[in-house]
């Protein structure tokens, strides 16, 4: 190679610019990381589990709670006093001498625990799969990869995971809460249900979800990415 | 050769490792110059420095105290965007254990570094196969690497290691997981693209295959460098007792 004497000194001053132009586009980002995921599917797939019945359970408490105001707000007695029969708790509403059903504390903190313990199924997962991928992180850098490539991709990957549990989990928790509303005051649980209630509940779900998947990998993601190139060399299987 | 334009100096180099209460001193001082397009080979045994020099010229580890200068640019003074550049276009790795992306096909691993570099898809696709056809494994560019076998996977990691038109080539133990032909066959292929494409090739090695084709060679002992060997030289230690030395 001739011009190796004479032309490519990288670092003079022209050769500035140029060094600021390693990149990796959106599009090949989104490519890699869709690939990654399909070849490690099963693994995916339990990262996602636990999302899933997170998330399915908090759409289930949420549903639950949709039918019930909307069986509250019926107006009918009848309906009324089922639901306190069936253990609603009835608490003062936002307007005076109208009434909501009271989330009780204890669902709430159920809930959190298993937004909690899905969290650290997360971080877990994701652990595991960074040691995995040592190699593969420090060949990418060897190759010129920046940190914030392997961080990107990382997200990426998470965010795709967390869309698609998150979707699952609400489907499933949502379509069970209103099954088991059903199940205890028939079809009324269905006619009497709000739209709009159950588009925030469901949008909630896939939120908080699509966030906890995003917040699990943050640390695993930022210890793949500042791996330095040299463990790629001395990896051993 | 004619020009002795040092493309890596290595001046006064230290390197100490920390473990706990012991700290180890892996290089004790080493002084080197590497010529652009000359095929250098670093040989010891296991512990003597060797790696840790290996991966003080590629960029990869900083010295404790002394220089690098690839290019005559000290590597220190670079920050993470300069030498994940560097990485990219100045130096091509190959690795003992080939470390091919496995989620990637083998011509998706040629033209990842050029997707780094900005290159274009469709000029990356075409220097891609142009390369897997260099290393003779331009019909099977849609395998992944589990697919293929370990030499043809080193193949693809030379491939790969020449995509941005490096100008110094790395090699880490690139037969060491390779049997005797095979290896063989890697070796030829290496001196092929040094000689054709005047890249500097630096191994780090101890298979004796690769003395042969070496320009020179640089033993190391002891964090040391022992003794540096033109080729004319070594012909005759090979024939001795030098293959059994170590």
């Amino acid at each position: 190679m001739q011009d190796t004497n004479h032309t490519a000194r990288p670092f003079s001053s022209e050769g500035k610019g140029v060094a600021r132009q390693v990149v990796l586009p959106m599009g090949k980002s989104l490519e890699i990381s869709v690939r990654s995921l399909r070849v490690r599917f099963l693994r995916s797939l339990v990262t996602v589990m636990s999302l899933v019945l997170a998330v399915a359970f908090l759409a289930f408490t949420l549903l639950g709670h949709d039918v019930a105001m909307g069986l509250l707000a019926s107006g009918s007695p009848t309906l009324q006093s089922e639901l306190l029969k069936a253990g609603f708790d009835l608490a003062p509403g936002r307007f005076p001498g109208s009434f909501e059903v009271a989330s009780s504390a204890k669902d709430r903190w159920i809930v959190i625990l298993s937004l909690l313990v899905c969290a650290v199924g997360i971080v877990n997962a994701q652990l595991m799969a960074v040691t995995e991928r040592f190699r593969e992180i420090g060949t990418m850098k060897c190759l010129g990869a920046l940190d914030s490539f392997v961080l990107r991709l990382f997200l990426l990957e998470a965010g795709m995971q967390g869309l698609v549990g998150s979707l699952a989990g609400a489907l499933l928790g949502g379509v069970a809460g209103v099954l088991m509303g059903m199940a205890r005051f028939g079809l009324p649980a269905l006619t009497y249900l709000g739209f709009g209630d159950v588009a925030a509940s469901m949008g909630w779900s896939i939120l908080t979800g699509f966030v906890l998947s995003l917040v699990g990998v943050s640390y695993p993601a930022l210890v793949a990415s500042r791996m330095p190139p040299v463990a790629a060399m001395r990896a051993e299987e | 050769m004619t020009t002795q334009h040092s493309i890596v100096r290595v001046a006064g180099v230290t390197k100490s490792f920390d473990l706990g209460k012991l700290t180890v001193q892996a290089l004790k001082g080493v002084d080197l110059s590497i010529y652009t397009g000359e095929y250098l080979s670093i040989m010891g045994p296991s512990g003597s420095g060797k790696s840790t020099l290996f991966n003080m010229i590629g960029g990869l580890d900083k010295p404790t105290t002394g220089k690098v200068f690839i290019d005559e640019v000290d590597i220190a003074q670079l920050d993470a965007y300069e030498l994940a550049w560097l990485r990219n276009r100045k130096i091509g790795y190959i690795f003992q254990t080939f470390n091919l992306i496995q989620v990637m096909t083998a011509l998706e691993n040629v033209t990842l570094p050029m997707t780094f570099a900005g290159v274009p898809e469709d000029e990356a696709t075409e220097k891609g196969l142009e390369l897997l056809g260099l290393v003779g494994l331009r019909e099977r560019h849609a395998h992944k690497p589990m697919e293929l076998s370990g030499g043809q996977q080193q193949r693809v990691a030379i491939a790969r290691s020449l995509a941005n038109s490096p100008a110094i080539v790395l090699a880490d133990e690139p037969t060491g997981n390779l049997d005797l032909t095979t290896g063989e066959e890697i070796i030829a292929l290496l001196k092929h693209l040094s000689e054709a494409r005047g890249v500097t090739i630096i191994s780090a090695t101890h298979d004796y295959k690769m003395l042969n084709v070496s320009d020179r060679v640089v033993w190391i002992r002891d964090g040391r460098i022992d003794k540096v060997e033109e080729r004319a030289q070594l012909k005759i230690t090979l024939g001795g007792i030098g293959a059994k030395e170590y």
